[in-house]
């Protein structure tokens, strides 16, 4: 914080206080912000990028921070020096000339410009370098934002072999994955910091942003775009798992659900299709609900309600009695359930997997 | 003073039979006595509903948008309970969006250009040494406008309705589909209302500037606050029919059942957000570059010398504006349009850049060969040159397109459009009302308080906002209205909140120090600052008619030439035309400030109040769906309109005896 203080008037002691707090201020900030919070903030791209189309612009980040904060100690210590420098004493009602000091401008100007030339040309360059993978993607994944949650789709010829999830987008390490994004209403952003710049999913367009992560992992989205009463909580995990495991999790999610879970006495079941599948789906069930997310493999997911719970089954019968508690405005319902029928409920959907 | 030739001027062919008179009219003389006569309100509520004096216009202003500001400070001091702690349900969802919304449209809408409005509709006619703005009735009318469209937009606040979309109202979101209520109305029609008050508010500027210049002010020696007023005037007569048009086509889409933005019948989101980004990005340079003209005049006074580079400080704010014509697409970025466009307008954006380094570099370079006199306006600007610097340079990170696929929407921009609009608009006004507090009402503010206010909004600004560009590196989304404890954004929000707190506290020391200053401050002199410009060549306050006799100016330091080793004439501000008869001044050519016709100004007039209170009933009866009302608000405007217009044998020439001499 620049001190503007003159070097010829006395301080009076609420400015020295001030002084004196001021530095204290920098300390407190200093240590309040410790990096062990910080640095494992999930979407914290600043210090963390995981895939190609994240990391150069990782790099622009830290030169254009380095030079901000380099011109900005440069121009506060002018200012300071500017304010306190010494001067020849002039009588009390002298004016100084007006003609003196472009070379203040041409200077200042002039070397702002070769910096800003050669920043415009960086950025192009780092700009070039993440529009666009360096091969063709190999997958390619459908990503349709709701309020407020994500359908995940991935296409295949055979309608059959379509892979419908939600919130969870499972990617093979090291390759680059497209992601064509929509929208089902509003605009709404799509954004995995650590492996790409945020793309918005606008309604009746087709947006693309591609992704690729290098190391396996677990990588936090965010919808970026204000969206209405659930923007807070409409998150998402990017999954990246090695070739054969990925391989392996689509091959499951291409199945309907297991035999054992369409069963017409079970009274979970019936529940189920009573309450609930007016929205969701279950595919090899009647359940086809188009709006909410599909529940085929819903315990292969490792979150719930878009991003806001780690899925157990204890949160999951949490979520459905008291969704409108844990994310308000969200379009589940909060859903009454007797001890019978919740006890019902849980086990039909642990069978969802 | 060395005398000045004050030969009456030839006055256009017109008007062959007038020459205006010319003379001294000191205090206390007979011409003096009748120009006050004629210059003067009516007291009490007629007065006060029918001025047409700009510095009553002016001041109306100043206070109206500080009411709003100190609403929307309000606001934005909920916002930062609900986001001191995690998880937090200070406030529901719903009324976070429409708190954020509201301070949003406050701060940017109802405070940060018509604070603006206030010190140029004030100071121009001072600056430029006229009587008044061109068009005085256009002034108060624009001034009703506000008024009314300020109420208008918060009239749904108190049943929770209040505008929910953001201040740049996303389509769909906004539109009818997933936003029912009146919310979206209330913000539709109250935009347009507003956009008339600021586009004939523009055009008043416009004119005035080109038009109303004392004899001798040639356009290279007006103020660079009129360089920054006019840039944004003329900016604004430009975008604000765009965001009008934008918001009258989602009234259409709400109410009427077109489909402009309306994908499933062939409308097009993407479409508002041009519209909106084209009148957005101008829009702020408009409620900067006028903040900075603040600066770059009142800054030379503490530093007891001229600004340095006064022409490349008045291109550079013409330059700004120009290619900040060209930059919408960075609010952009991140909709999938194709990265040759982006490149263009991320390129542009930097290339501000350079106009703002002449700014800074000028600001500096004249504190540098001056001998500052740490007043408290002087703290003030010298902060801002600091805050100015720091969002300009985050402003840089954000216009480098592929970083600002991250930046985007997150709290790094909430830091950025903070930095340059409270440090860029705020601490100019706030030193500027400083400044001219004497000059407004006579008084000067306490000192004391003054730098106490300083430090304190300094301080607290600092704290409060520096960690926000932190959270938005964290990768904190702006309009969340909660977030979770595993994200590791818990700290940095207390801090923020914390410093915001502080700043408040840095503001209500300065209303203190307004409040008390009004009442016990020291009695302050024509020129209390011993500074440079005609303001000051006039009587704390002035009086109503400005100047007793049009001054001639010579410099660009009127009240500095005697001691600037300047050679050639000198200004005359004690002798010159003394224009007597009616509310009357002198109108100059544009480009060298040559009289050209004595201007005959209206009188005090009630229309300009009913006008905008009809024409506002017309948004009330559109918003209420009550057609029948209107449809006679309509008629009642159009008899105000047709009252205003009607041609007054007053206005006309009456003087027309040559060399007539007064008593």
């Amino acid at each position: 914080m620049a001190d503007i203080r003159p070097a010829a008037c006395r301080p009076s002691s609420a400015m020295r206080r001030l002084t004196r707090l001021t530095l204290l201020g920098g300390l407190t900030f200093a240590s309040a912000i410790c990096p062990a919070e910080t640095l494992h903030a999930p979407l914290n791209y600043f210090m963390h990028s995981f895939g190609p189309a994240a990391r150069p612009t990782m790099y622009l980040g830290w030169v254009l921070a380095g030079i901000s904060v380099a011109v900005g100690f440069i121009i506060a210590f002018l200012l300071i020096m500017a304010v306190r420098r010494q001067r020849p004493t002039a009588g009390e009602r002298e004016i100084g000339r007006e003609d003196e000091g472009m070379q203040w401008i041409y200077m200042g100007t002039g070397i702002s410009t070769c910096v800003l030339t050669a920043l415009v040309v960086y950025s192009m360059m780092v700009l070039n370098a993440v529009a666009k993978p360096p091969e063709a993607p190999a997958v390619t994944v459908t990503v349709t934002a709701y309020d407020w949650w994500w359908k995940v789709e991935y296409d295949h010829p055979d309608p059959a072999q379509h892979i419908v999830t939600a919130n969870e987008i499972r990617i093979p390490v090291g390759q680059p994955v497209l992601v064509k994004l929509k929208s089902a209403d509003v605009i709404h952003g799509f954004w995995v910091p650590t492996l790409a710049g945020k793309t918005q999913a606008i309604p009746g367009l087709v947006n693309q942003q591609w992704i690729q992560a290098d190391i396996p992992g677990r990588y936090t989205g965010q919808c970026t775009q204000y969206c209405g009463a659930a923007h807070a909580r409409m998150g998402f995990e990017v999954i990246a798992e090695a070739a054969a495991d990925f391989e392996k999790w689509r091959e499951a999610q291409r199945q309907p659900a297991s035999s054992g879970v369409a069963v017409s006495e079970d009274s979970g079941y019936k529940l189920f299709m009573d309450r609930c599948a007016g929205c969701h789906a279950i595919k090899g069930t009647d359940a086809a609900g188009p709006h909410a997310p599909d529940l085929t493999h819903l315990n292969s997911r490792k979150r719930l309600a878009a991003g806001l719970l780690t899925n157990t089954p204890d949160n999951l019968m949490d979520w459905v009695t008291r969704a409108q508690q844990l994310k308000p405005g969200s379009r589940m319902p909060s859903i009454y359930l007797s001890e019978a029928e919740g006890e019902a409920l849980s086990a039909f959907l642990s069978k969802l997997d | 003073m060395a005398s000045a030739d004050i030969t009456p001027p030839r006055i256009d062919d017109d008007f062959p039979a007038r020459l205006p008179e010319t003379g001294r009219a000191p205090q206390g003389s007979d011409i003096e006595r009748k120009l006050a006569a004629t210059w003067e309100s009516q007291p009490g509520w007629r007065g006060w509903l029918s001025t047409v004096d700009h510095k009553a216009v002016g001041l109306r202003y100043i206070v109206t948008s500080f009411v709003f500001l100190v609403i929307g400070g309000i606001e934005a001091l909920i916002i930062r309970i609900q986001l001191a702690q995690p998880d937090q349900s200070v406030l529901t969802p719903e009324q976070y969006n429409q708190l954020f919304t509201m301070h949003g449209v406050t701060m940017i809408f109802l405070y940060s250009l018509p604070i603006l409005s206030g010190f140029s509709n004030y100071l121009w006619p001072l600056l430029l040494g006229s009587r008044d703005m061109a068009f005085p009735r256009l002034n108060a009318f624009s001034y009703w406008i506000f008024l009314f469209a300020g109420i208008f937009m918060y009239a749904s606040f108190p049943i929770g309705q209040a505008p929910n979309g953001g201040w740049f109202n996303y389509v769909p979101f906004s539109g009818p589909m997933y936003n029912t209520g009146p919310n979206i109305d209330v913000f539709a029609l109250g935009m347009v209302l507003l956009g008339i008050s600021t586009s004939v508010g523009s055009a008043n500027f416009v004119v005035t500037l080109f038009r109303m210049r004392a004899p001798g002010m040639t356009i290279n020696r007006v103020p660079i606050l009129v360089w920054g007023t006019l840039t944004a005037s003329v900016a604004n007569l430009l975008v604000v029919p765009s965001v009008s048009l934008a918001f009258f086509l989602l009234w259409l889409d709400r109410q009427i059942g077109t489909y402009f933005f309306d994908v499933a019948n062939g409308g097009k989101p993407l479409l508002w957000q041009h519209l909106f980004w084209i009148f957005g990005h101008p829009w702020v340079y408009a409620v900067v570059l006028p903040a900075m003209g603040i600066v770059s005049d009142a800054l030379p006074t503490f530093c007891r010398r001229p600004l340095v580079g006064y022409t490349a400080m008045a291109l550079a704010t013409m330059a700004t504006m120009l290619i900040g014509m060209e930059v919408w697409i960075h609010h952009m970025f991140a909709t999938g349009l194709p990265t040759v466009a982006l490149s263009i307008f991320g390129a542009a954006s930097m290339a501000i850049t350079i106009p703002s380094s002449v700014a800074v570099f000028s600001w500096i370079a004249t504190i540098w060969l001056g001998r500052p006199v740490f007043k408290t306006p002087f703290l003030f600007f010298a902060g801002f040159v600091m805050l100015f610097v720091i969002g300009g340079l985050s402003g840089v990170m954000t216009a480098a397109v592929p970083l600002d696929w991250q930046l985007n929407e997150t709290y790094f921009i909430v830091a950025h459009l903070h930095y340059v609009l409270i440090g860029i608009n705020v601490f100019p006004v706030v030193g500027g009302i400083y400044y001219w507090f004497p000059k407004f009402t006579g008084r000067m503010m306490d000192e004391k308080m003054g730098k106490w206010s300083f430090w304190v909004m300094f301080i607290g600004f600092n704290v409060g906002f520096f960690p926000m560009h932190w959270a938005g590196l964290l990768g904190m989304p702006r309009r969340i209205y909660t977030y979770s404890s595993r994200m590791g954004w818990d700290s940095v929000n207390m801090i923020t909140t914390i410093g915001s707190f502080a700043f408040a506290v840095g503001v209500l020391i300065f209303l203190v120090n307004v409040a008390v200053s009004l009442k016990r401050g020291a009695r302050a002199s024509e020129n209390p600052w011993d500074a440079a410009t005609l303001e000051w060549a006039t009587s704390s306050p002035p009086p109503p008619y400005n100047f007793a006799v049009i001054p001639t100016v010579a410099s660009r330091h009127p009240l500095w030439e005697d001691r600037l080793n300047e050679g050639g004439a000198r200004s005359n501000l004690t002798e010159g035309m003394l224009l007597a008869d009616g509310r009357e001044t002198v109108s100059t050519s544009p480009i060298d400030a040559r009289p050209m016709a004595i201007f005959k100004m209206p009188e005090d007039s009630y229309t300009p109040f009913f006008l905008g209170l009809f024409i506002s009933l017309v948004f009330v009866g559109l918003l209420l769906h009550w057609w029948l009302f209107t449809a006679a608000s309509a008629t009642a405007g159009a008899i105000a309109l047709a009252t205003w217009l009607w041609p007054r044998e007053e206005l006309a020439q009456r003087a027309t005896t040559q060399g007539a001499t007064h008593g």
